[in-house]
């Protein structure tokens, strides 16, 4: 006989399994497929389910932050990079299998350690007493506004690091991409504006019978 | 029950992969940059999991700032590359060897 507090328990521990080998899957996607657009398609795809992870944690904010800001932003910027850039991406991919053995020799060893810590890992007994700013119950106050609750008391200097940040990143990116073709006409304002009366005229006095010159 | 581990397990093999698709695909920056977005959607799942765990909100203030400095981080990558492709006519990672334009 199965009560409502068995499903309560399997659908979380059936949807991590479905986000998290959806996420592995399509990250093993990214870095092998041929085309780079199935690579950012890819990627995206993995910015999804990560985004249902973090849901599945309770930190609904930040999942939708990911689905806004990555798959709105940053995978588009990707995308449009990946098809402005006329290149022949098969040459690019030449020398993938000279690199396959130091590659996952490299990433073996990683996976095992991390693995390792995986395993072997405890929580310290003392942590909670080290907790910064607990988490509000969930049932008086949502997941959004314990983090405004924070972010915009305790932490209001980092998130406006965070603002100068995206600034610096935005003009830099404009200052490196921006630039002017030559042969091609503007309008100069300042010297327009910058015209005067002596500079654009020549008053000359023409002689009777003689003409110009 | 999932716990905090299975969380740790998915953030380390996305981790990897991202290693790995740094060292696969030496020659092409952009799936390097992409490589470089999934590390860091890893150390995100971390910190959104140790937050969510432990129950401290700072881990996700953290997790939100370094998906601020990722998206600064590809806005400026990009913007590099393709100053680096309307310079040269390609993106192959060994042509990129002088400071100078």
């Amino acid at each position: 006989m199965r009560r409502i507090g068995d499903e309560a328990m399997i659908l979380p521990a059936l949807f991590f399994y479905l986000f998290a080998a959806i996420c592995v899957a399509s990250a093993v996607m990214v870095i092998a497929s041929r085309n780079p657009v199935h690579s950012v398609l890819f990627l995206i795809l993995a910015f999804v389910n990560a985004a249902g992870l973090f849901v599945l944690l309770g930190a609904e904010f930040l999942a939708w932050i990911l689905i806004i800001v990555y798959v709105g932003a940053v995978a588009v910027l990707f995308l449009f990079v990946v098809m402005m850039l006329d290149v022949d991406f098969a040459e690019l991919r030449q020398g993938f299998l000279n690199y396959l053995p130091v590659g996952g020799l490299i990433g073996g060893i990683l996976l095992f350690e991390l693995v390792f810590v995986v395993a072997a890992w405890t929580i310290a007994p003392d942590v909670h007493s080290a907790i910064a700013s607990p988490m509000p119950p969930a049932n008086s106050v949502s997941n959004t506004q314990a983090l405004g609750l924070v972010l915009y008391t305790r932490y209001v200097y980092f998130f406006e690091t965070a603002g100068v940040i995206l600034l610096v990143a935005m003009i830099g990116a404009i200052v490196m991409t921006l630039h002017h073709k030559p042969n091609v006409r503007r309008q100069n304002i300042a010297a327009q504006v910058a015209r005067t009366r002596a500079s654009a005229i020549d008053v000359v006095k023409v002689k009777s019978g003689q003409g110009l010159s | 029950m999932i716990g905090l581990g299975h969380y740790l397990s998915v953030a380390a093999i996305l981790f990897t992969l991202g290693i790995f698709g740094i060292f696969l695909n030496r020659k092409n920056v952009i799936v390097i940059l992409m490589s470089i977005e999934l590390i860091l959607l890893s150390v995100n799942v971390n910190l959104v999991a140790f937050s969510s765990f432990l129950g401290d909100i700072v881990g996700q203030v953290y997790a939100l700032i370094v998906l601020t400095v990722a998206a600064a981080e590809a806005a400026i990558g990009l913007a590099i590359l393709v100053a680096f492709y309307r310079n040269r006519g390609s993106i192959a990672v060994e042509d990129i060897n002088l400071m100078k334009g």
